[in-house]
């Protein structure tokens, strides 16, 4: 555990990193091939990160790898999920989620950053997530009328697209893996055209 | 060989900011101006922000947009209110930009202006008899019953006949129909204006009209708005059938978006609910909503001269303009529609101040991806170095709180980027070039703990009468309770 947490504070140093200035030289942004489709990047830059990732977090596998049952002090057994976010930047983020909790407050305890301007009483859209296989967003209980409000407004809207308040974490969805929308790739700010659910 | 390289580029990284102070000011205390302050604090470890706002009171339209019984949307102050007391930002209220302060002097003071002061201002039909009492702008009223300041003083005439007609058909209207419609016994348990809930309370109107130029489909009403108000007591819905009738165009621009099939089928339910009831109360309350109509000119009363009678109305058809749109053309076929009291819901306007760039067509200040352009030539635009946009002042007035935080993020990325080419390295005053200055003037500012004063205040007079909070609406009582 404190590898894990060491490795998440080293990513966040070096998310906070400036831009571009280290870059170049060292390749220290954190870059996962998986999600193509969210994020541009030269394959050349995600060679760079990905072996300088490797040689950083290594240690962060053996906490990453698959669905758990962790004791915790007291002797309470409480049973975990894996969960990736897929941040802004584009980096990927890996948590540990108890079953039962939503995925607004999991972000949270992890310093992940997602917004919750409403605290999950469903009155805004900012912790809109993007489940990014269908697979797992088929595990879903459907969303309500109400989600489905909130939804319609959410900047970025795609078929698969949840507010993070209203996933709660259960074992079906080990290994799910979720993209906070960002305003600089794809989406533009007005006018965005939701696509058909 | 890694780990030291980390902690060498960290060390780096940490000492070249502590050495380069950066001097942000953030006019406006709304979401926008919230939302950028979080994100610069956040982007940049070197970075002091100070917001202001013209106002005592933080929070912009989250405190007088929000309608009183969306208690829920406003949680949004708790995250806001963390984002304000950040040890590297101050909140500097009552501090008016364009009187107190002049914009070329924010922007010699500090490295990065951004300029989210929203729109307070409304825009005009352009058609007779608009300025005839009796007919208000949305926000007018909206800021009434919120008990901004500027329009606590405002007293709406809600007592000279059962109809209110209201212009426009998006989620401002929603909101001012409900609270009309709501009973008040609802209406009194929220953090409403005390003078806004003892003039409805006494109100006669029964009858609401929602006009709208295009039809159900192009509605600018949210789902979670409508069906608020279709759930609303003894209030019934009144559709016309014919209304409801799809063109393949209509169908088309619902293909495109779930939001309007939703909103579609929402508004289909309810004709198809209020059309078995039968009229017999005479107290009855009645939403209409109205389609195909556009405003050709408001009607004088005879009885009582300069004030509103009703409003003429010409009826609509759409037309197919390309790409999927579809816009309302007259077809030279005019009704009446009587009436005590009109709300123009057709939009909010910014207001330009001197020596900023302002597009008066659109309302807006011209910018690309948050920075202000100056000069436009081909495809080449000048932007004004240090000064950015945010929120409303950027895009117009269009979307939700959610939508700030995107906006922002643009923004921010932008002064980001320019922070990486250089452009702010000279050194500024900042904060105490501000105190400075305001010193001088003797403007009487209220910090953060000032408007704690007056959240306290309110919060504890609210207790009383079972309220929330019970909002503070003079300029001299804001005034008096943060200087306590």
């Amino acid at each position: 555990m404190v590898f894990h947490r060491l490795s998440r504070l080293g990513s966040r140093i070096v998310r906070e990193l400036p831009r571009g200035i280290f870059m170049p030289v060292f390749g220290m942004r954190i870059l996962h091939r998986s999600y193509g489709q969210y994020l541009q990047s030269s394959p050349m830059l995600q060679r760079q990160t990905r072996s300088l990732k490797e040689a950083l977090f290594s240690n962060n596998r053996k906490f990453c790898t698959s669905f758990s049952t962790t004791s915790e002090k007291g002797g309470e057994e409480t049973e975990k999920i894996n969960v990736i976010f897929v941040d802004k930047d584009g980096e990927e983020i890996h948590i540990k989620v108890p079953i039962g909790m939503n995925i607004l407050e999991a972000a949270h305890e992890n310093d992940i950053e997602l917004e919750g301007a409403c605290e999950g009483s469903l009155a805004c859209s900012t912790c809109h997530v993007i489940v990014m296989d269908t697979e797992y967003y088929n595990k879903l209980e459907e969303p309500t009328d109400e989600e489905n409000d909130m939804l319609d407004l959410a900047f970025g809207l795609t078929a698969t697209s949840r507010l993070g308040c209203q996933v709660i974490a259960k074992p079906e969805l080990d290994g799910v893996r979720l993209a906070i929308p960002s305003a600089t790739r794809n989406f533009a700010v007005d006018g965005f055209v939701p696509k058909p659910h | 060989m890694s780990r030291y390289l980390a902690r060498y580029m960290v060390s780096r990284y940490l000492s070249s900011v502590s050495s380069r102070p950066l001097h942000v000011c953030i006019v406006g205390s709304g979401p926008a101006g919230l939302y950028t302050a979080d994100k610069v604090l956040k982007a940049h470890e070197g970075a002091h922000v100070d917001i202001i706002d013209r106002l005592p009171t933080p929070f912009g339209l989250v405190r007088s947009g929000v309608a009183p019984d969306h208690p829920e949307t406003k949680i949004a102050i708790n995250q806001f209110s963390r984002v304000a007391k950040h040890e590297r930002c101050s909140f500097y209220g009552n501090v008016k930009l364009g009187s107190d302060l002049l914009l070329s002097e924010l922007r010699d003071l500090y490295h990065v202006v951004v300029l989210a002061y929203g729109a307070e201002s409304d825009k005009d039909l352009g058609i007779p008899g608009e300025s005839l009492s009796g007919i208000y702008s949305a926000r007018e009223f909206v800021w009434w019953y919120n008990g901004h300041p500027d329009y606590s003083s405002l007293k709406p005439d809600l007592k000279s006949s059962d109809t209110a007609v209201i212009l426009g058909q998006g989620n401002v209207a929603l909101d001012v129909a409900r609270i009309l419609l709501r009973p008040t016994t609802e209406l009194a348990s929220t953090d409403i204006a005390r003078h806004a809930l003892s003039v409805l309370e006494e109100s006669s109107i029964r009858k609401v009209y929602l006009i709208g130029r295009r039809g159900p489909v192009q509605a600018a009403l949210t789902a979670k708005e409508l069906r608020e108000v279709l759930g609303i007591k003894n209030l019934r819905i009144r559709i016309k059938e014919t209304d409801l009738s799809l063109t393949p165009a209509d169908e088309e621009e619902m293909k495109n978006s779930r939001a309007r099939k939703r909103i579609y089928e929402l508004l289909s339910k309810a004709a198809a609910a209020a059309a078995g009831t039968s009229e017999a109360d005479p107290d009855q309350r009645e939403l209409h909503f109205v389609f195909f109509r556009q405003p050709d000119r408001f009607l004088e009363s005879d009885e009582r001269k300069g004030h509103v009678s009703g409003v003429n109305l010409e009826k609509t058809i759409l037309e197919s303009v390309g790409s999927g749109k579809q816009i309302a053309v007259g077809t030279g076929e005019f009704e009446d529609l009587n009436c005590s009291m009109v709300l123009k819901a057709i939009g909010y306007k910014s207001v330009p101040i001197n020596g900023l760039p302002f597009d008066h067509k659109k309302g807006v200040v011209p910018n690309v991806r948050g920075r202000v352009v100056s000069q436009t030539s081909g495809d080449i635009s000048q932007t004004e170095p240090g000064l950015y946009v945010c929120g409303w002042l950027k895009r117009g007035p269009v979307g939700i709180i959610a939508t700030n935080l995107y906006c922002a993020e643009e923004t921010v990325g932008s002064i980001s980027e320019d922070i990486e080419e250089g452009v702010c390295k000279s050194s500024k005053a900042g904060s105490k070039g501000l105190m400075e200055l305001l010193e001088k003037r003797k403007v009487k500012k209220v910090e953060f703990s000032g408007w704690e004063k007056i959240d306290a205040k309110e919060k504890q007079m609210g207790i009383e009468k079972n309220k929330p909070r019970e909002k503070l609406v003079t300029w001299e009582d804001l005034l008096a309770a943060a200087a306590n």
